[in-house]
C-alpha cells in the first residue's frame, strides 16, 4: 500500500450499497411472478407517495407473460387535484373518470 | 381486533428473539394484553431471553397435537400481568407443527389477546413459513450487513406470496427494524446508511435498534430490555417501535446509551 492508495481508500458503504442493488434486480427478476409483481407494487407506491397521499391499495399491478407479446399494467388511483375542495362532488368524478393509465408493452 | 405479527429475517442471528421480547413487553408496557409465540422449533431461545424458561411444561407442539390445553401452556410474565409465553418444543421434531394445528391455536389466542407476536425461526423453510402464514404485520428485522438485507429482500418476496393474506389478495403490512446498528462505523462509511437499506427493501422504517451491550445484559438475566432498563438506548428504540406499530407517528431517531458520550449524542440529534 503506497501513500496514495491510502489517500484514495474508499468508504465501503457505497460498494455494498451497489453489489446489493444489481444483484437483488437479478434475483427478484429470477423469482419473477407473484413476488416481481408484488415488488414493483411496493416500490410504485413508495415513488408516488414521496409526492402525493395516497392510499396503499390504490395501486393495482398486474403482468401478463405471453410468447409473442408480454405486458405490464400499472393501475394508480389518485386523490383529486388539490384545488378541489374535499364534498366538491362533480370535480369527485371527473377526477376519477380521468385515472391515469399506464400500459407498457 | 386481534393482531398477528411474525418477526422474521431470513438471515439468522440479526436479532428476531431479542426484538420479539422487547416489542412483546413494551406493546404489554403499553397496556395491550399481548402473548409472544416461539416458532423456533427445536432450538427455542424466546423462554431464555423471558426469563421463564423454568416453567415451561408444556409448549406449542403439545398444544397442536391437542395434548394441552391452551391454557395450560401459557406462561405469565412475573413482572408484566398482561403479557404471556407460548414457548416451543426443544425436543420434538419441527414436523409435528401441522398447519392446520398451528390454525387452531393462532383462532384461539386471537380471542385472548390483542397482540400474538409470532418469533420465526431462521431460514425460509417450513418453519419460518408457519410462522409467518397467519400474520397480518410483519416486522422485518435486519442488520446494515450485505448479507442480511439480502436475506430480508427474499423474506419479503414470501411475505407477499406465501401467506394468507397474499393469498387472499390482500396486502402485507410490513415494517423494516434495523438492528444492531453502529452509529460510529455508520459515521465512517463502512456500514451501510438506514437510507441505503430502506431504498433497497424499500418497505418502511418502524426503528433503528442501536448495538448495545444493554441487550446482552437483559438476556443475561432473562428480562425483555425494555423491562431491564427501560432508559437505554435500545430500550427506548423499542417502546418508540412498539407505539408506532400501534399507528403512532414519531420521528425515528438513533438512541444512545449515555455512555457514548458527546459523540452520540451529536450524532442521535443529527441522524433524527
Ligand atoms: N441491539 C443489539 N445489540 C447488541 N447485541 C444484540 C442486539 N440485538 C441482538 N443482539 C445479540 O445478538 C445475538 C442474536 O440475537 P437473537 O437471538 O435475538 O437473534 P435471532 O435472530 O433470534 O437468532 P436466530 O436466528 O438464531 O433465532 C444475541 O446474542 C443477542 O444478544
Ligand atoms: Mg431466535
Amino acid at each position: 500500500m503506497n501513500i496514495l492508495s491510502l489517500f484514495l481508500k474508499r468508504n465501503t458503504a457505497p460498494v455494498a450499497r451497489e453489489r446489493l442493488q444489481i444483484l437483488l434486480a437479478h434475483e427478484r427478476a429470477v423469482v419473477g411472478g407473484s413476488d416481481l409483481v408484488a415488488v414493483l407494487r411496493e416500490e410504485i407506491l413508495a415513488v408516488i407517495a414521496k409526492h402525493m397521499q395516497i392510499d396503499p391499495g390504490a395501486v393495482r399491478v398486474k403482468m401478463d407473460r405471453n410468447q409473442s407479446l408480454s405486458t405490464l399494467e400499472v393501475e394508480v388511483d389518485i386523490p383529486a387535484p388539490s384545488g378541489a375542495r374535499p364534498g366538491d362532488k362533480p370535480a369527485e368524478t371527473a377526477a376519477e373518470d380521468e385515472t391515469p393509465k399506464a400500459k407498457v408493452a | 381486533m386481534a393482531k398477528v405479527l411474525v418477526v422474521t429475517s431470513g438471515k439468522g442471528g440479526v436479532g428476531k428473539t431479542t426484538s420479539t421480547a422487547a416489542l412483546g413487553a413494551a406493546l404489554a408496557q403499553q397496556g395491550k394484553n399481548v402473548v409472544v409465540v416461539d416458532f423456533d422449533v427445536g432450538l427455542r431461545n424466546l423462554d431464555l431471553v423471558m426469563g421463564a424458561e423454568r416453567r415451561v411444561v408444556y409448549d406449542l407442539i403439545n398444544v397442536v397435537q391437542g395434548d394441552a390445553k391452551l391454557a395450560q401452556a401459557l406462561i405469565r410474565d412475573k413482572r408484566i400481568d398482561n403479557l404471556c409465553l407460548l414457548p416451543a418444543s426443544q425436543t420434538r421434531d419441527k414436523d409435528a407443527l401441522t398447519e392446520d394445528g398451528v390454525a387452531r391455536v393462532m383462532e384461539e389466542l386471537k380471542e385472548k389477546f390483542d397482540w400474538i407476536i409470532c418469533d420465526s425461526p431462521a431460514g425460509i423453510e417450513r418453519g419460518a413459513q408457519l410462522a409467518m402464514r397467519h400474520a397480518d404485520v410483519a416486522v422485518v428485522v435486519t442488520n446494515p450487513e450485505v448479507s442480511s438485507v439480502r436475506d430480508s429482500d427474499r423474506i419479503i418476496g414470501m411475505l407477499d406470496s406465501k401467506t394468507l393474506k397474499a393469498e387472499r389478495g390482500e396486502r402485507m403490512e410490513k415494517h423494516l427494524l434495523l438492528t444492531r446498528y453502529d452509529p460510529l462505523r455508520a459515521e465512517r462509511g463502512d456500514m451501510l446508511k438506514v437510507d441505503d437499506v430502506l431504498e433497497i427493501l424499500s418497505i418502511p422504517l418502524l426503528g433503528i435498534i442501536p448495538e448495545s451491550q444493554e441487550v446482552l445484559r437483559a438476556s443475561n438475566i432473562g428480562q425483555p430490555v425494555t423491562v431491564s432498563n427501560i432508559s437505554s438506548a435500545p430500550a427506548r428504540a423499542y417502546i418508540d417501535a412498539a407505539k408506532r406499530l400501534q399507528g403512532e407517528t414519531l420521528v425515528v431517531t438513533i438512541p444512545a446509551d449515555r455512555r457514548a458520550g458527546l459523540f452520540g449524542k451529536l450524532f442521535g440529534r443529527r441522524a433524527a
